[in-house]
């Protein structure tokens, strides 16, 4: 009994690790979606791979914890957040409670909506567009109140000692300012000019920061693990990038230093080297931090699937290990995604080589 | 909600939530931070500048200290030199005068004493001129007492006057 549930822990890990760093996510979630029935059939089997894999996706409510009825099933205990939809030109606006975690469908006029594996569904099949504050979108929330608190106050506290020693909160702000300024943008944008995208690095920096530190809380939101979200954010880097670019930049995309017949060939290179940037800022967060929650999660899962607290101190361990590490992984991944940005921009920025004319 | 299938409402709210935070944190946090910053960097390289300016001035006013102090020695030599030469010279002249005057001195010792040693060979040969002539009176007188006696004498000299 307890082999095959090793092994079939080991097949099941190996699945997730496989979903963590590949993009193979949608067969695994396939995979997953066959199990389920069989999930359904019998109640005491858990589940590692489902729930890990509702704990790092967005939710319509925030999820604490569960508490069990009278009669055994389990009543989960969550946060009601706004639910606001876009279906044929009406806005719909409920909370999530009304949703009875899934269990009851809610009719707005015409109408009539259901949760269908977290994802809101007009019953009679009507292009649903979903702008509810989910989970994520509500930790994100928390985070920038969070963010202008502390550098409001830093910022405050700044002005007032203008060329004199920090105090308060602006003496631990402002080396980690100093920080960004001189290690990542004036490095990779240059003295010149690096003082105009200061604030976009800094506000961008510290906002993965905060929100991979937010992630790392237990019943936090997978915020900056959410792929919707590290695509929105390299957007903009990539906005920047572009709009900011230079005659030089945009000469070497479509007037590359080739003879001219390899030109159908490099300009679509140096295309798809456009697109890839911002897609690999995507990729890099989302599967970082995303990766980070699968496995502190199937450590945890590793309890339940041996149904022994034996082996909780090995998971604990472990897990205090990972979280540590995410601790890093949190500052780090921050740190990359501002890294890449302003060297991006500072790509974007280049001046025209004087070997380079004169070699054309 | 699948992993890799991004929302449209979650991009949504974290592009306008985003762009919201960027434009409050750069009004209210980044221009007074990276001023108090960039204002503190400054007034650091004043200062360190502003040593450096005095660690100059000091090193400048060290070497006119020591060129001061190298001006004086030499003048201090010079002067001693000049005392030295001076003293030498005055030693020399104040000798030169003694000597001349010593001479001058001697000479004029000299010449009185000459001319009282003529005065006193003089006065002796005098005193014995007349000594003489007394002593050659008195014998000339004892001699001749008696007129035979002179008698013969001038016979004598005049027999030798002849002869002559």
């Amino acid at each position: 009994m307890q082999f095959s549930s090793f092994f079939r822990f080991n097949t099941l890990s190996a699945l997730l690790f496989a979903a963590a760093f590949s993009i193979s996510f949608t067969a695994s979630t396939s995979v997953l979606a066959a199990s389920e029935p069989a999930a359904a059939g019998e109640e005491a089997e858990f589940n590692a791979a489902e729930v890990i894999l509702h704990h790092i996706a967005d939710a319509h409510d925030w999820h604490l914890f569960d508490l069990t009825n009278e009669d055994g099933s389990l009543h989960p205990v969550s946060i009601p957040l706004p639910v606001i939809l876009l279906t044929n030109g009406n806005l719909d606006v409920f909370m999530s409670s009304a949703f009875d975690h899934g269990h009851a469908e809610v009719t707005k006029g015409d109408r009539t909506y259901k949760l269908d594996h977290g994802h809101v569904v007009e019953t009679s099949g009507a292009s649903v567009l979903d702008f509810s504050i989910t989970k994520n979108a509500a930790s994100m929330m928390l985070s920038i109140v969070i963010l202008l608190l502390i550098f409001i106050a830093a910022g405050r506290s700044s002005a007032k000692n203008m060329g004199g020693a920090p105090t308060g909160i602006a003496r631990f702000m402002e080396p980690l300012v100093v920080y960004v300024r001189d290690e990542i943008a004036i490095p990779n944008i240059g003295e010149k000019k690096y003082k105009k995208y200061m604030p976009y690095l800094l506000t961008v920096f510290f906002f993965i920061w905060i929100n991979n530190l937010l992630g790392l809380i237990p019943a936090g939101a997978n915020f900056t693990g959410n792929i919707a979200v590290t695509l929105t954010l390299a957007a903009i880097t990539m906005i920047i990038t572009n709009v900011s670019g230079t005659k030089t930049y945009w000469g070497h995309i479509f007037k590359p230093h080739v003879p001219f017949w390899l030109y159908p060939i490099m300009i679509p290179v140096e295309l798809i080297g456009v697109i890839s940037k911002p897609f690999a800022l995507t990729i890099r967060l989302f599967a970082n931090i995303t990766a980070g929650h699968i496995i502190i999660l199937s450590l945890i899962s590793l309890i339940f699937i041996f149904k022994t607290v034996m082996i909780a101190p090995v998971s604990v361990g472990f897990v205090l290990f990972m979280s540590v590490l995410e601790l890093l992984v949190a500052a780090l991944q921050a740190y990359v995604f501002t890294l890449l940005s302003a060297l991006f921009i500072g790509l974007a920025l280049e001046e025209p080589h004087h070997e380079t004319e004169h070699a054309h | 909600m699948d992993l890799i299938k991004p929302e449209i409402g979650l991009i949504f709210w974290t592009g306008v939530s985003f762009l919201l935070l960027l434009v409050l944190l750069r009004k209210f946090a980044w221009k007074p931070i990276l001023g108090a910053v960039e204002a503190r960097d400054e007034k650091i390289n004043e200062a360190l500048n502003a040593a450096e300016q005095a660690r100059r001035e000091i090193s400048n006013l060290a070497a006119e200290n020591e060129k001061l102090l190298a001006e004086a020695r030499n003048e201090k030599d010079r002067i001693i030199a000049d005392a030295k030469k001076t003293r030498e010279h005055m030693i020399s002249e104040a000798k030169n005068i003694a000597d001349s005057e010593a001479k001058r001195m001697i000479e004029t010792a000299r010449v009185s004493i000459e001319n009282e040693k003529n005065a006193a060979l003089t006065e002796v040969k005098n005193l014995v001129a007349n000594l003489s002539i007394e002593v050659a009176e008195k014998i000339l007188r004892k001699r001749f007492e008696n007129p035979s006696e002179q008698q013969a004498f001038v016979q004598k000299h005049l027999e030798d006057i002849k002869l002559n």
